[in-house]
């Protein structure tokens, strides 16, 4: 349907514009990895001993947390969108639903590629220095992608959930908190043995297992199928649900 | 090409949480017309463009709206109208222009169509100096033209206006009132909701009077003028028994007062007979005051064969 391809694109800008634009949101996504990197390189990083330089281990990490953070403003993204009556407009001029969330998933993974890029370069200023090579950055940052998308879409389907913008951005947190319990800023075996089973088993830790294994040449296993197994199933109830979702709300 | 009723709908029903919005709307709005649907909150007005701009599905009767049903033929309705709600469905951290040219690549227009309709409806709408401004940064006059211009961007056949005046302060009122005359006068269909009397007179060719979700009158203006006292008679009764006596014949009620209002058409002729027909023996009225009808009066005269309250 070469409609809704146009729908999508125009709204993708649209997104785009808007994200722009809204200043504080940008500086939130684009600072908060930052800040957290250098707290966790040069406050924490000292007393952490995880067998590498600390800049080294726990740059994939942050570049998760970011990723998460920024994806899962999305969810308020959408719920303001619901909120005011722009959604009825283009519900009369026939745009679809699924245009109208894609093209915020679509913002969201271009307001991602920009933060990730900006985490990277500080990361590179501090002393991270990965042994990647072309194809291995290619894998970790198809893997990242895949992972944006997946929280995107999510995100987007909370949005539909929450009554209110403010609501939504409850998910935000989640999304915030999410990384700590994984391997993304210490190995899981220096957690309590109860939280081993969450941990290893939540769908944050293969992502970060992959990203680190891939951008520091290591073997990575079976953690890249299992992120992207993670990534794809998250993305199909993601999907369906908000399509039910979006349904129900504008009843 | 037959000529089709722009808008056809017949016993539309709508129930929110067993509460009855609509009960049973019958609607004809010929082609090329302006029609008001008058009502105060809770009518049923915004129901009802919803569910003939196919936003909300009702639970019984059928419309068509430029000959396409509503339902089965959902897309091609779409295509044929645009809506423009009370809320302002334009994004505040977008300019002027870049929400009239998002708007006009959603109706399919290319890039270099869009930005030249997009220029089109700024000048005609009086924003062309706003153009690069935020649309955030405008003033709520200017924000419901710009409203109404992006739901014109794919020159619909029938165009749903819903409360365009709500909250705007008088000039701003009478700026927009000139811009949707000006729609109407090209051709186009305009099914209005207002709370204002003075509106639909203004606009409408014809006036849907809704209330509880019934249509309880339908007119063109002078129609309904004659059906509708202009003024309202408030007597100041005697006592408790007067009062009790009156009250069938009132449109509005103050018992702590002893206040009863009776419609009447203003003229000393007209008060006169009815002060001699509803108190032959001159002793329950003490006072009266004479006002313009308001709105309320409006719909109380149109259903006091129905009063709510016996």
């Amino acid at each position: 349907m070469p409609d809704t391809v146009t729908h999508a694109l125009t709204l993708t800008g649209r997104g785009i514009r808007l994200s722009r634009r809204n200043v504080d949101a940008v500086i939130t996504a684009l600072a908060l990895p930052v800040m957290l990197m250098l707290i966790f390189v040069y406050f924490f990083g000292g007393a952490i001993d995880t067998g590498t330089a600390y800049v080294t281990y726990v740059v994939p990490g942050v570049l998760l947390l970011c990723a998460g953070f920024g994806s899962s403003t999305t969810a308020v993204r959408v719920s303001e969108d619901m909120k005011e009556g722009i959604v009825d407009r283009f519900r009369s001029m026939d745009v679809g639903a699924t245009p109208i969330l894609a093209a915020h998933v679509a913002a969201s993974t271009a307001r991602n590629l920009l933060s990730t890029a900006l985490v990277l370069g500080v990361a590179f200023l501090i002393g991270f220095r990965p042994s990647a090579s072309a194809a291995g950055w290619l894998a970790a940052l198809g893997v990242l992608l895949a992972f944006v998308l997946a929280v995107s879409w999510l995100s987007a389907a909370v949005g539909l959930l929450a009554r209110t913008p403010e609501a939504a951005s409850g998910f935000t947190f989640l999304m915030m908190f999410l990384p700590y319990p994984s391997s993304a800023f210490v190995p899981i075996d220096t957690m309590p043995s109860w939280l081993h089973g969450f941990a290893d088993h939540q769908p944050v830790t293969p992502v970060i297992e992959s990203l680190r294994g891939l951008l520091l040449d290591q073997p990575v296993g079976t953690a890249p199928a299992l992120a992207l197994a993670w990534c794809a199933g998250i993305l199909a109830v993601a999907a369906g649900l908000s399509g039910a979702l979006f349904r129900v709300r504008t009843r | 090409m037959t000529r089709h009723p722009a808008i056809e709908a017949t016993g539309l029903r709508k129930t929110y949480d067993d509460v009855p919005v609509l009960d049973g709307i019958d609607l004809r709005v010929e082609p090329g017309t302006v029609h008001a649907l008058l009502g105060p909150n809770g009518a049923g007005k915004t129901t009802t463009v919803r569910i003939l701009a196919t936003l909300t599905r009702a639970d019984a009767g059928t419309a068509r709206v430029a000959g396409y049903d509503v339902v089965t033929e959902r897309a091609r309705v779409r295509r044929a109208l645009s809506l423009t709600g009370q809320f302002a469905a334009v994004d505040a951290m977008q300019t002027g222009e870049e929400n009239l040219r998002m708007m006009a690549r959603l109706t399919g227009l290319s890039r270099t169509a869009a930005a030249r309709r997009a220029d089109e409806l700024l000048e005609r709408f009086g924003l062309g100096d706003a153009r690069s401004r935020l649309a955030g940064t405008y003033s709520g006059g200017m924000r419901r033209r710009l409203d109404l211009a992006a739901g014109l961007v794919g020159d619909p056949e029938v165009v749903f206006l819903d409360e365009p005046t709500t909250g705007l302060d008088p000039r701003s009122r009478r700026e927009l009132w000139q811009v949707v005359a000006e729609v109407a006068a090209r051709g186009a269909t305009i099914l209005l909701t207002t709370q204002y009397l003075e509106e639909a007179d203004r606009l409408a060719d014809r006036i849907g009077v809704l209330n509880a979700g019934r249509l309880v009158a339908e007119g063109t203006a002078d129609e309904l003028k004659t059906r509708v006292a202009g003024h309202r008679l408030d007597l100041v009764l005697a006592d408790r028994a007067a009062y009790r006596r009156l009250a069938p014949h009132a449109v509005h009620e103050a018992p702590e007062t002893l206040t009863l209002g009776i419609p009447t058409d203003g003229t000393a002729a007209h008060v006169r007979a009815l002060l001699d027909e509803l108190d032959p023996a001159r002793t329950d009225i003490t006072r009266f005051t004479l006002h313009s009808a308001t709105l309320d009066d409006v719909f109380l005269a149109l259903t006091a064969k129905e009063p709510a309250h016996a």
